[in-house]
């Protein structure tokens, strides 16, 4: 149920950051909607395939669509239970994201584009490198709450236990944040607005693709920054004690203020140069990383 | 109380990291000056019942380490025209990572030292962790403005430390010890003025070669 809500609403996020980033600069920018009437688009069109490419160009955005799917089943949206967790599923979660950016890196290799291969090394190592504070982040929740799944970290029988833990789970709703930005393709790491290949770095991997396969691209970048949105927000509103609908309420107000928020840094900040950015991501596993030494520390 | 003092101790730390990953040498100096009225309220949070002496080490670190020192490290920087990045010898992204290491090497020994008194863990782990940071900044910057940051992180560490033990510590020898990082600091920026102002670089590698 509030898994069909968010499949519902994930196309919106990226609207609300980029409706925000508008009205910061004063401009009135697209409506909110945008994204579904251009999914709606090119879901009408047809596709057209490059003679370079092999399977591998095909599967990769039904693989951009699928995994952020799986991975969305094992986060506890509601607060309690997730549609299908288990013990040490966070590995799990990580891996379902990556095998989806691989299958799409794979794929922008396979159109023997110079460009899409520079953006696809890129993205490979900005993933690799954000990697470490995804799972840092996860041990300092499972540290706290002695659970090993997602389902237990998150949600579960128990609230996070703020109050002893609180300086640790902020800094890694911080960390958590960095790495949407990172994973969602957003400011100071990659530019969604960008028009020159050469800066590009997400959507040049998905600069060949037309049609319904470039719809299910863009929806599956929008579920993953729902995905992505939703583990700060779960860390810092926990929702077990809400009833259900409350609970989703929660979660989609704190969606939509986490695509603010998002809209609020693209238009405060450039984006950082391309050497500068492993030093963001970098800083984005220190802030977990005192998360954990300050978990193991009390 | 705990709670607000741990909050101080943290953002100390973070604001340390800070002053390991940026390329400014403005937010470096901006950074240890926070860091130094963090500092200073700290005693107020650790201490709650308000002595006189409690009050006067809080008013002096105020003044000194977070308005007095930054604004002349900064008219330093405006006079000798220095480069405003930082030019590190290790990297940032080494440098960060180093300093996690502090931090962790910071809290297993803190846990094992037995400090007398009561005190949150985070104190004691906060001022090794800053007195190793100061270290590596001294170290691995290259630059004299710099070196004099890392030297007032190195103090603001034994600073730290010496909340441990506010009750026993006479009241001249905190007053004392403040003033002598003022003037050295003092002496310091003149030096790094006098310098610059002679041989138009303050890379600190190129004193080596100094000859009469």
């Amino acid at each position: 149920m509030s898994l069909l809500v968010l499949l519902v609403l994930a196309p919106a996020l990226p609207g609300v950051a980029a409706k925000t980033k508008a009205v910061l600069t004063g401009r009135r920018g697209a409506p909110v909607m945008q994204l579904y009437w251009d999914l709606f688009r090119l879901v009408r069109k047809g596709a057209v395939y490059s003679t370079t490419t092999t399977w591998m160009f095909r599967v990769a955005p039904v693989a951009g669509l699928v995994t952020p799917l799986l991975a969305l089943g094992l986060l506890p949206l509601d607060g309690r239970r997730a549609p299908f967790g288990f013990t040490g599923d966070f590995v799990a979660f990580a891996a379902l994201l990556a095998l989806g950016r691989f299958t799409l890196v794979l794929a922008a290799l396979d159109t023997g584009s110079s460009f899409e291969g520079m953006g696809a090394s890129r993205d490979a190592t900005f993933a690799s490198l954000v990697e470490p504070a995804l799972f840092l982040s996860f041990v300092v929740l499972a540290l706290a709450t002695g659970q090993l799944s997602l389902e237990g970290m998150l949600g579960g029988a128990q609230a996070l236990p703020w109050g002893a833990a609180a300086p640790a789970l902020t800094m890694v709703a911080v960390s958590l944040f960095f790495v949407l930005l990172t994973e969602a393709s957003r400011v100071p790491v990659d530019d969604p607005a960008t028009h020159l290949e050469l800066t590009m770095i997400h959507e040049v991997t998905v600069l060949d693709y037309s049609g319904p396969d470039l719809a299910l691209l863009l929806y599956g970048a929008a579920l993953r920054m729902a995905l992505f949105a939703a583990l700060p927000v779960s860390v810092l509103a926990s929702r077990a004690h809400l009833p259900v609908a409350a609970a989703l309420g929660v979660l989609v107000a704190g969606l939509v203020t986490v695509a603010v928020a998002v809209g609020v840094v693209e238009s405060s900040m450039a984006r950082l140069r391309l050497s500068r950015v492993p030093q963001f991501l970098v800083a984005a596993s220190v802030l977990a990383s005192l998360g954990a030494i300050l978990q193991l520390l009390t | 109380m705990e709670r607000l003092a741990d909050l101080l101790l943290l953002l100390v730390l973070l604001f340390g990291f800070l002053i390991l990953g940026t390329t400014r040498l403005t937010t470096c100096i901006r950074a240890v000056a926070v860091q130094g009225g963090l500092l200073g309220l700290l005693p107020l949070v650790l201490h709650p019942q308000w002595s006189v002496h409690t009050l006067g080490l809080a008013a002096g670190t105020i003044l000194v380490k977070a308005i007095v020192l930054p604004a002349f490290l900064i008219w330093a920087i405006r006079e000798s025209a220095v480069r405003r990045e930082v030019e590190p010898r290790v990297g940032y992204v080494a440098s960060l990572v180093l300093g996690i290491f502090a931090v962790a090497v910071a809290g297993a020994v803190a846990t094992r030292l037995p400090v007398p008194g009561e005190h949150p863990v985070l104190l004691v782990t906060t001022s090794l962790a800053c007195v190793i940071m100061g270290l590596q900044v001294l170290a691995t910057r290259a630059k004299a403005l710099l070196q004099v940051v890392g030297y007032l992180m190195l103090e603001n560490g034994i600073y730290v430390f010496g909340l441990t033990s506010l009750d026993r510590v006479p009241f001249l020898v905190e007053i004392g010890v403040l003033l002598d990082v003022f003037v050295g600091v003092f002496i310091m920026g003149i030096v790094v003025f006098h310098i610059n102002r002679e041989f138009d670089s303050l890379d600190s590698a190129r004193l080596t070669e100094l000859r009469d």
